[in-house]
């Protein structure tokens, strides 16, 4: 047995490493929550207004190429935030070009300053992490930036930067550890390729860039780039957008096509090489078909991996409590209470299977979570109609089913799809595509015609999509919805 | 029968063109009349009403031409270089508009070609119950017989009477949107959305740009009071939503001058306008001098030319509206009425179509379903919109009570303000809800970017008897500014500070 040894003012106690004494009476903390993103936060904040002694550990593992970030998760860091703040730049840049038509006169040549954008961006950023310690400390959650892992029953390890280890025990514990980037495996991908960890905070402009991916991390970086003016090609394995729509995947892709972004289509990396030293430097990258023997070559200056992420469950004990993860994949099976088969250790968030991966399903599971736990709640997350947004040039917002997955549940003949192209009013004057924005809504009709899917593609389409999402909820039928009166003139009225 | 048509429409609008197409999908004999009788200043324009040349459309149009505005100032901010200093020229907007409108005016001529619907371009009035004359510009007389005629004539702007000059010097909406030079320092007056809208777009582009306002702007929208940081609730008479509104646009630019009203405007040698008006509250008289002067004071329908009396059909004698019933029928058989020009519905695009189409389909398709105006969403397209859907505050506390309703609300400040370092102040929502079990949703408030896309959706979830707990268990999307619709929490009866913090 190994005798720990702890700096609180707390009692010693004895723990045995290997789980089979009994565990103490009485715990440092009510709850641990490992991870301080959107769901381990709002988790967190939840318990402390229920006068639970609750801890947040957190801790950012640098990248490959070195960066690393404050307290708030992915999101806040990596993710929704910077994403969608780089996706308005390029807004903007479409929106100088509009202008012209609307009376603006202004230098044609106009520029854009990588640094001025990310220099604003991460300052922000570095706001939202200040005012979450703020939060944690005004509500008296403790909170330490250091690597937490299990150790033995109720107790986990926590290794801050320095390299110091401090035990801590809780009578329950979240894990909300999050994903991070995967890398190809092909030689140079580490030491070279860069991911969205490392894009938002990038000290240079990337320059000509390669993405690798169809994800929606993929198409979402791919498009502001360009958007920013930058050389953009992105190389595809198979399809785009995995799990989405597949008639509105390739809108989305023709219409990046169409504004200037390149794709390789049925290839993969196997190499990239250094041929020159820089920020941004010159990279070759040695591709593979999929569909046969061919290999293509290309130079860039940078090359973003956007194949995936992975959960980062594998390095925090979880063999020591016997949390079952599913081996493929990392990710933590739980029950509709989001409980592991351990019954005092909860998971939420990104690490979850099958379920989304979005911010606000993370902090809605979080809330009700704690609610069950200490206010006698008993609602549920309801991961039934979650709205999402893919931020990409031309915006896509969807609810519900994609139209392959209704035919595949109720049958094709059972399902309606009405659809219909649209112009937005603003695209007009300038003269912009009048045949790419594009709604449909899929309708159950043994169920009274209910609206089971929504999808639109065009500006603003979370906007858009989010109070479709709540009529939805609400048990939304074709019916109701031709008796509701447009707003005009938007697009939502479509 | 022994008339020509089946359907005559009076009038070549939203609510008339959307009538005629529906009537003619049911192979119906239609004709449709429309003309524009010019403004006092001359402006005169093509088929398709209002909304289409001087209103929703160009407004829109103008509306994101200042927006563009804002943009070009935000993406400074974003990283974009641009080189200082940035002009608008009105006469490249304008021209842009302009032939954007005829497009949808030519449109229009087409589609209804294409339905075979007859079109006159004739100034309609009534001889008997089922026969109506047209009257060219020229004066060449055309007669037209239906069994069935919808008045869609819809409305003018109003000018004050009061004033002197008001006529032969000031402009109204039917003119901004088509001047070919730009209108320089402009005085657009009152109390109305129209004023609010265009003085919002000119002040964008960059337009010196005062709103005279005599007592409450936006009447008739939201009004209940603010909450004070000392957590006081009090129910005045006060504009919430609509000073918020007028809040932002003071600190853009647009000035006001409150409580002041008009008494004349007088042509200086310079060809300026000279406006003097009273300060009703210091009581003091005052004059300026102004390039353009725009009266928004209201629009009232023009039946006089139409001939009402003949054929008995009765108007509101206040207001001189049509009065029609549930299904849109007048006080005489087979004469009815949409759009603008009813009594008691509201003035928007939408509602008019909608009508129009299931007039149409009650008439010529076997159908019985009537129009339902209940819960009918609008957007006010200010530089900071206000959408809303279902009631105002002030009338779910007349209708309910004050102790039966249960208001929550948020400021919050959308992403995309942050970077750009804009003052979000008065980005702000409200959801009104009934406070027993059910918590059933009865108006809805926003007031943002983007605020009609946002009020869309909950407008159908209101129409689907969304409750408070609906939207709770909604999840939002993120990051989105409507996504804080679903996390509206604090109630103005707790007096909390309702700022969002953070995600």
């Amino acid at each position: 047995s190994v005798q720990a040894h702890k700096e609180e003012d707390n009692p010693q106690k004895t723990m045995e490493v290997n789980g089979l004494t009994p565990v103490p009476n009485s715990y440092d903390y009510d709850l641990i929550v490992i991870g301080g993103g959107s769901g381990g936060l709002a988790a967190a904040k939840e318990a402390a207004k229920y006068e639970k002694k609750v801890m947040v550990v957190d801790f950012v593992t640098p990248t490959p190429q070195g960066s690393s970030w404050g307290l708030g998760g992915t999101c806040v860091n990596v993710g929704c935030i910077p994403k969608k703040l780089m996706h308005q730049a390029a807004l903007l840049g479409q929106a100088l070009q509009d202008s012209r038509k609307f009376g603006w006169q202004f230098t044609e040549e106009v520029k854009h300053n990588w640094m001025i954008m990310t220099e604003s961006v991460q300052n922000y950023i570095g706001s939202l992490n200040w005012g979450y310690r703020v939060a944690l400390r005004d509500k008296k959650v403790t909170y330490e930036n250091a690597y937490g892992e299990f150790v033995g029953p109720h107790t986990i390890k926590a290794t801050n930067k320095k390299g110091i280890e401090k035990l801590y025990t809780a009578e329950r514990f979240i894990i909300a550890t999050g994903e991070r980037p995967r890398y190809l495996g092909i030689p140079g991908d580490r030491e070279y390729c860069i991911s969205s960890d490392d894009l938002f905070s990038l000290p240079y402009c990337p320059g000509k860039t390669l993405v690798v991916g169809a994800s929606y991390v993929a198409l979402e970086c791919a498009g502001f780039l360009a958007g920013l003016g930058l050389d953009v090609t992105v190389m595809v394995r198979s399809i785009l957008l995995r799990g989405f729509d597949q008639d509105m995947a390739n809108r989305i892709g023709e219409y990046m096509k169409e504004h200037g972004v390149n794709f390789i289509r049925e290839f993969v990396p196997i190499k990239v090489e250094q041929i020159e030293e820089g920020a941004p430097g010159i990279l070759k990258v040695t591709a593979k078909s999929t569909a046969g023997d061919q290999i293509i070559e290309g130079e860039y200056n940078t090359v973003l991996l956007a194949i995936g992420r992975d959960p980062c469950t594998r390095k925090i004990g979880l063999d020591k409590v016997g949390v079952n993860i599913n081996e493929k994949t990392g990710k933590i099976p739980v029950n509709d209470e989001e409980q592991t088969n351990v019954p005092y250790i909860y998971a939420i968030g990104d690490i979850l299977q099958d379920k989304l991966e979005l911010t606000p399903v993370a902090i809605q599971a979080g809330r009700l979570l704690v609610r069950r736990l200490y206010a006698g709640a008993t609602a549920k997350c309801d991961y039934v109609n979650v709205p999402t947004t893919v931020f990409t040039p031309l915006e896509y917002g969807a609810c519900g089913y994609s139209e392959e997955t209704a035919v595949e549940k109720f049958g094709e003949e059972n399902i309606e799809v009405y659809h219909s192209n649209f112009w937005p009013l603003e695209w007009t004057v300038p003269s912009r595509d009048n045949n790419k924005c594009y709604a449909k809504i899929i309708c159950n009709i043994q169920d009274n015609e209910r609206v089971i899917g929504f999808h639109v593609l065009g500006p603003n389409a979370g906007e858009v999509t989010q109070g479709f999402a709540a009529a939805m909820k609400c048990g939304l039928t074709k019916e109701q919805l031709d008796s509701t009166v447009g707003i005009h003139p938007v697009c939502a009225e479509v | 029968g022994k008339n020509e048509y089946d359907l005559l429409v009076i009038g070549g609008g939203s609510g008339g063109l959307a009538c005629a197409k529906e009537a003619a999908q049911f192979g119906r004999k239609v004709a449709v009349m429309d003309y524009v009788e010019p403004s006092p200043q001359g402006t005169t324009w093509g088929l398709g009403g209002t909304c289409v040349n001087v209103g929703c459309i160009p407004k829109k149009l103008m509306h994101q031409a200042a927006l563009l505005g804002s943009a070009i100032k935000d993406a400074q901010h974003y990283g974009w270089n641009i080189s200082q200093p940035v002009h608008h020229t009105w006469s490249v907007m304008a021209q842009g508009v302009q032939n954007y409108v005829k497009s949808l005016n030519w449109g229009h001529r087409v589609q209804l070609q294409e339905k075979k619907v007859k079109y006159f371009n004739v100034k309609g009035s009534f001889s008997d119950p089922h026969t109506v004359r047209g009257l060219t510009k020229a004066g060449k007389e055309t007669v037209v017989t239906a069994d069935n005629i919808v008045i869609a004539t819809g409305g003018r702007p109003k000018h004050p009477m009061d004033v002197a000059g008001a006529l032969e010097y000031g402009i109204t909406s039917d003119d901004l949107f088509w001047l070919k030079e730009s209108p320089g320092k402009t005085l657009p007056s009152f109390i109305l959305y129209v004023s609010l809208e265009c003085a919002g777009f000119l002040t964008g582009i960059g337009l010196d740009t005062t709103v005279m306002v005599r007592s409450v702007p936006l009447r008739g929208f939201d009004q209940a009071s603010h909450i004070s940081k000392k957590n006081q609730i009090c129910f005045t008479t006060q504009q919430q939503m609509a000073s918020l509104v007028t809040d932002h646009m003071e600190s853009y630019g647009t000035k006001f001058l409150k409580r002041c009203f008009p008494t004349k405007v007088e042509k200086l040698k310079s060809n300026r306008l000279q406006v003097t008006w009273k300060n009703a509250d210091l009581d003091t008289e005052e004059t300026d001098s102004f390039d353009t002067v725009m009266w928004a004071v209201g629009r009232a329908p023009d039946t006089k030319t139409l001939n009402l009396e003949t054929v008995g059909v009765k108007t509101n004698s206040e207001t001189g509206k049509i009065i029609v019933d549930a299904s849109e029928a007048t006080s005489v058989p087979h004469i009815y009425a949409v759009g603008d020009i009813t009594e008691g519905r509201p003035e928007l695009t939408p509602t008019a179509i909608a009508a129009g189409k299931l007039l149409a389909q009650r008439l010529f398709g076997q159908s019985s379903e009537l129009m339902d105006y209940d819960n009918v969403p609008t957007t006010v397209f200010t530089p900071l919109e206000y959408g809303c859907v279902g009631l105002s505050e002030e009338a779910a506390v007349q209708r309910h009570g004050s102790d039966n309703i249960e208001v929550y609300h948020a400021y919050y400040k959308p992403l995309e303000f942050t970077v750009a370092e804009r003052d979000a102040t008065q980005c702000y929502m409200k959801m009104v809800c009934l406070r027993e079990r059910e918590q059933r949703i009865l108006g809805l408030h926003f007031i943002g970017p983007n605020a009609g896309e946002v009020i869309q959706g909950f407008a159908l979830g209101i129409k689907c008897g969304a409750t408070y707990p609906q939207m709770m268990k909604t999840v939002g999307i993120h990051p989105t500014c409507a996504e804080e619709v679903t996390k509206l929490h604090i109630t103005k009866r707790s007096g909390l500070d309702a700022t969002v913090t953070g995600c």
